[in-house]
This record gives C-alpha cells, sequence and structure tokens, in this order.
C-alpha cells in the first residue's frame, strides 16, 4: 500500500540545541486509525503541528501528494492544509460563532472570502454541513452558539468542521483527553466510524492506551522525541509500554 | 512552640509609602495659601454666584438648541471617523497578530494620539483649519483613535489563539482568519468601545467650543463672560440632560450586547 504521508528525518527545536523531534520517519499508510502514544512532553503534539505547519519543522521532509509540506509557502500551503483536517483537545472552537459558522469553517480554503464574509455559501456546502450535523448527532444545534454546548458536543462540531474540508488526511491532537470517560468512547467511535466511511486516514495522539488499542490499526510509542514502538496493537506489551513511559509501578 | 508564626508578612514599603504621601499632603496644602479665611470668602462667593444662576433663563433657546446640535453632530461625526480609523489601527498595533516592525510603529502613533489632551489638539487644529466644528470634528477624533486603537490592540492581544489556530488549519487566507477567528472573539467588545467613546466625545464636544473649535461650548464660554449666569444655567442644565440621555440608551445597548 503506497502511504499517503510520508515523515523522513523531521527535527523540531523551539530553542536551539534543545530538539524537542530528532529525526523522525514514518509512514502513514492511506487507510486506518494510526494512534501516536507516549508520556506528555515528547513531542506528539509538535508531530502533528508540524504536518499541517501550525509548528515549523526545523529540518526533514514531511511528503504528501509528491508534495514537500515542510517547503510549502503562502497559497500553496494554504491549500495543502485545506485537505487536512485538524481536531484539537480543547475542541478550538470560534466561541462567538454559531455551530453551523463553525463547522462551515472547514469551506475558509474553498470558498472565496466574500461568500464567507456575507455568509453566502454554497448550497452543496450548506447541505454537506446539516448532513455533517446530523452525523454527528447534533441536528438541532446549528444555530446555537459554540459556548452553549457541552464538552462532548464542541467535540462533535470539532469533527464536523474538520470532515467538512473534504480532508485527505485527519490529524486528531488529543481528541479525548477534555472529556469523561463514556463520552471519550462515544466521540472516538463517532471519529472512528466517519472517517472510516470517509475513507480517510487518522493520526490521533492520545493518551489512553486502552482507547488506542480499541481504535487503532497501528500504535507508534514515542518518547523523549524519539519513536520507540511501531506495530499493530496486539504487538504491544507491557514491557514496550514501560519504555514508552518509564517505570512500572503503575502497570 | 513559643513563637507564634506570622500567617502576612509586614508590607514595610506599602507603610513607608503612605507616610510619605500623607506628609506630601500636608505640606502641598500649606504651599498653596488655602487657609480657613480664604475657603469662607470663597464660600461666599460661590453662593452668590448660585444665586445669580437661579432661575435658569431660557429665552435664548434657540442659540442654545443651534449649539446643542452642533456638539452632537461633532460627536457623532468624530466617534464614527475614529471607530472607522482604528479599526486597522488596533489591528497593526495588536503584538500576536502583527509583526514587530508593524506594531511598534503603530503603537508609537497611538501614543501620541493619545499623549495630549483633547483641548489642546483642539486649539493646534483652531490654529490649522480656523475656528468652527471642523477643528472639534479633527481633535476628537484623533481622541478618539488613541483611545479606540489602544483599547482594540489589546482586546486582540487579549484573544484565544486556539481558536485562531483552528481556523488557521482549515487552510484559511489571512484575511479567513480575521473574519473567522478574530473578530468574532473581539466584536462586542469593540462596539463597546465605540458606544463608550460616543458618550465621552459627547461630553467632550461641549468643551472644545471654549478654545473655539464649535459646539456649545462656545455659547457657554460667551454666557460667562457677558455675566448671564441664568444662560449658564440653563446650558449646564441642557448638556447634563443630554449626558443622561446618552447613558440610557447606550447603557441598554449595552446590555443588549451581552
Amino acid at each position: 500500500m503506497t502511504p499517503i504521508l510520508r515523515i523522513q528525518g523531521l527535527e523540531k527545536s523551539y530553542t536551539p540545541g534543545k530538539p524537542v523531534l530528532h529525526g523522525i520517519n514514518l509512514d502513514i499508510g492511506a487507510q486506518g486509525i494510526t494512534a501516536v502514544i507516549g508520556p506528555s512532553g515528547t513531542g506528539k503534539s509538535t508531530l502533528l503541528r508540524c504536518i499541517n505547519r501550525l509548528v515549523e519543522p526545523s529540518a526533514g521532509a514531511i511528503l504528501m501528494d509528491g508534495q514537500d509540506l515542510a517547503k510549502l509557502r503562502g497559497r500553496a500551503l494554504r491549500t495543502a492544509r485545506r485537505r487536512i483536517g485538524m481536531v484539537f483537545q480543547e475542541y478550538n472552537l470560534v466561541e462567538r460563532l454559531s455551530v453551523m459558522e463553525n463547522v462551515l469553517t472547514g469551506r475558509l480554503g474553498y470558498v472565496p472570502l466574500w461568500r464567507a464574509w456575507l455568509r453566502k455559501y454554497p448550497q452543496a456546502d450548506i447541505d454537506r454541513a446539516f448532513a455533517l450535523l446530523d452525523a454527528v448527532g447534533l441536528p438541532d444545534q446549528a444555530t446555537r452558539r459554540a459556548d452553549a454546548l457541552s464538552g462532548g458536543q464542541r467535540q462533535r462540531v470539532g469533527i464536523a468542521r474538520a470532515l467538512m474540508q473534504s480532508p485527505a488526511l485527519l490529524l486528531a491532537d488529543e481528541p479525548t483527553s477534555s472529556l469523561d470517560p463514556k463520552t471519550a468512547v462515544e466521540v472516538m467511535e463517532l471519529m472512528a466510524r466517519l472517517t472510516g466511511e470517509a475513507g480517510v486516514p487518522v493520526i490521533v495522539n492520545i493518551h489512553n492506551v486502552e482507547l488506542a488499542r480499541r481504535f487503532a490499526i497501528r500504535i507508534i510509542g514515542m518518547t523523549g522525541g524519539k519513536v520507540v514502538f511501531d506495530g499493530p496493537p496486539e504487538a504491544l506489551e507491557s514491557h514496550h509500554l514501560q519504555q514508552i513511559y518509564g517505570g512500572e509501578d503503575w502497570l | 512552640m513559643s513563637e507564634r508564626r506570622a500567617p502576612f508578612p509586614t508590607n514595610w514599603p506599602a507603610r513607608i509609602g503612605m507616610v510619605v504621601a500623607l506628609i506630601y499632603v500636608l505640606y502641598a496644602s500649606t504651599q498653596l495659601g488655602i487657609t480657613g479665611e480664604r475657603l469662607l470668602r470663597g464660600f461666599g462667593e460661590g453662593g452668590r454666584f448660585l444665586a445669580r444662576m437661579f432661575p435658569p433663563n431660557f429665552e435664548r433657546w434657540e442659540l442654545l438648541l443651534e449649539g446643542m446640535l452642533e456638539s452632537m453632530q461633532i460627536a457623532v461625526l468624530s466617534t464614527t471617523l475614529g471607530i472607522l480609523l482604528s479599526l486597522p489601527l488596533g489591528l497593526m498595533a495588536a503584538r500576536n497578530l502583527s509583526p514587530i516592525w508593524l506594531s511598534a510603529p503603530t503603537r508609537g502613533f497611538i501614543a501620541i494620539c493619545r499623549s495630549l489632551h483633547y483641548v489642546i489638539v483642539a486649539i493646534l487644529f483652531v490654529k490649522a483649519l480656523g475656528f468652527g466644528a471642523l477643528a472639534g470634528v479633527a481633535a476628537l477624533t484623533v481622541a478618539s483613535m488613541g483611545f479606540i486603537a489602544k483599547l482594540f490592540a489589546e482586546a486582540i492581544e487579549e484573544i484565544s489563539m486556539k481558536q485562531v489556530e483552528a481556523v488557521r488549519a482549515s487552510g484559511a487566507s489571512a484575511a479567513g482568519v480575521l473574519i473567522y477567528g478574530v473578530v468574532p472573539q473581539v466584536a462586542s467588545r469593540f462596539i463597546g468601545f465605540g458606544i463608550y467613546q460616543l458618550d465621552s466625545n459627547l461630553r467632550n464636544s461641549t468643551l472644545v467650543g471654549i478654545v473655539g473649535a464649535g459646539g456649545i461650548g462656545g455659547t457657554l464660554f460667551a454666557a460667562f463672560k457677558r455675566f448671564d449666569y441664568d444662560f449658564v444655567c440653563a446650558i449646564l442644565l441642557s448638556i447634563i440632560a443630554l449626558i443622561f440621555a446618552t447613558e440610557v440608551i447606550s447603557g441598554r445597548i449595552r446590555a443588549a450586547l451581552r
């Protein structure tokens, strides 16, 4: 299977001489969920944010569709970004906008500015936004303000917004860490189902190893800015977890 | 345990500062020749002055109305212009969105707009543009720009960058990020600043006339000089009524925005 994303020698240091990522090499397949696990501060978020360039990589290449994302600028970068959806830990909805406006934010990379400004989106986009809101289980919330929603509802809007981009790849940065355990499972199930139906591969940073095992087809374990485990969930054993997180008393 | 532990440390610098301030206040009051006798004389004059103000004289109501309308027009015009100019200035001055080479000079410009009192600016414009409402509008526009642009820039610096990041991640252009990520977060505060500035410009526009920049202030000053204290009283009552009315209206608008 040809990978959709190929990361080669990716490095990032926020302060010179203190790299957060040490030469990451990864190929991400065109299907299924890839879970990245690892302790806090090990560079998981940085890895994800380097892919859509919310963070500037220090060195290395990120190849997608034959383009090196790490070298794109201006319009080319925005065109690449709109094909990469992102779901955030704290949902990052624009709180003062309505749910519908937040979902349509996913079209900002496609529609002309005046249309976005006047809220004159093409009917096809609006139909699709309603369909996505139905799919994430919020059929009656389109006109509510985003800050009126609960955490679980907000993350559902976040997923709808990301899918509204018609993404070729979805990045999810700790999408369940701010949610209660039951809602976390529901949100993961929703994300897995919708991306599965749309055939969109997902890279998800996740703290909950059990959730990672349950939903991912591949697990990447990181520690100290390096990949130390890469394999299917069945292959992940306690000595791997010990290596990833350190210690063993918590196991 | 023989010693009691102090739950709050003694703040010696604050205590010393208070004592020094008190001493200076006492010293300053002796320097200005404010004595009991002088106070009594002042109060006597004040009583006579107040007696001449009543009853207020509304006979020259046409002159009064003309001045009040001109003041209101100065206020509305200068507020509108100030708001329009503050939008780009505030954005350019916000350090979280603008590069330093843009934000630093813009902040400097805003600081200059703010540093001179609007009456001084009005005098400058009267000298430059001549007597009349134009000078008043120009002076209050500069004052509004300084005030709103500064508060607007600060409001933008306080926005949640997470929301901005999410909009940016969708592939939106810089203008798209502005419209969808920044403006929704600051719009209601910006409208609040605008209304507040209209409030204070209505007040300020009654004063610029004293230096010849149009509005009711000129009428008021003339009445003072002619010792028409009953007409002065009528003007003051009209100004108070106008400010009260705008406070009520703007309070309603602000409450509706929340």
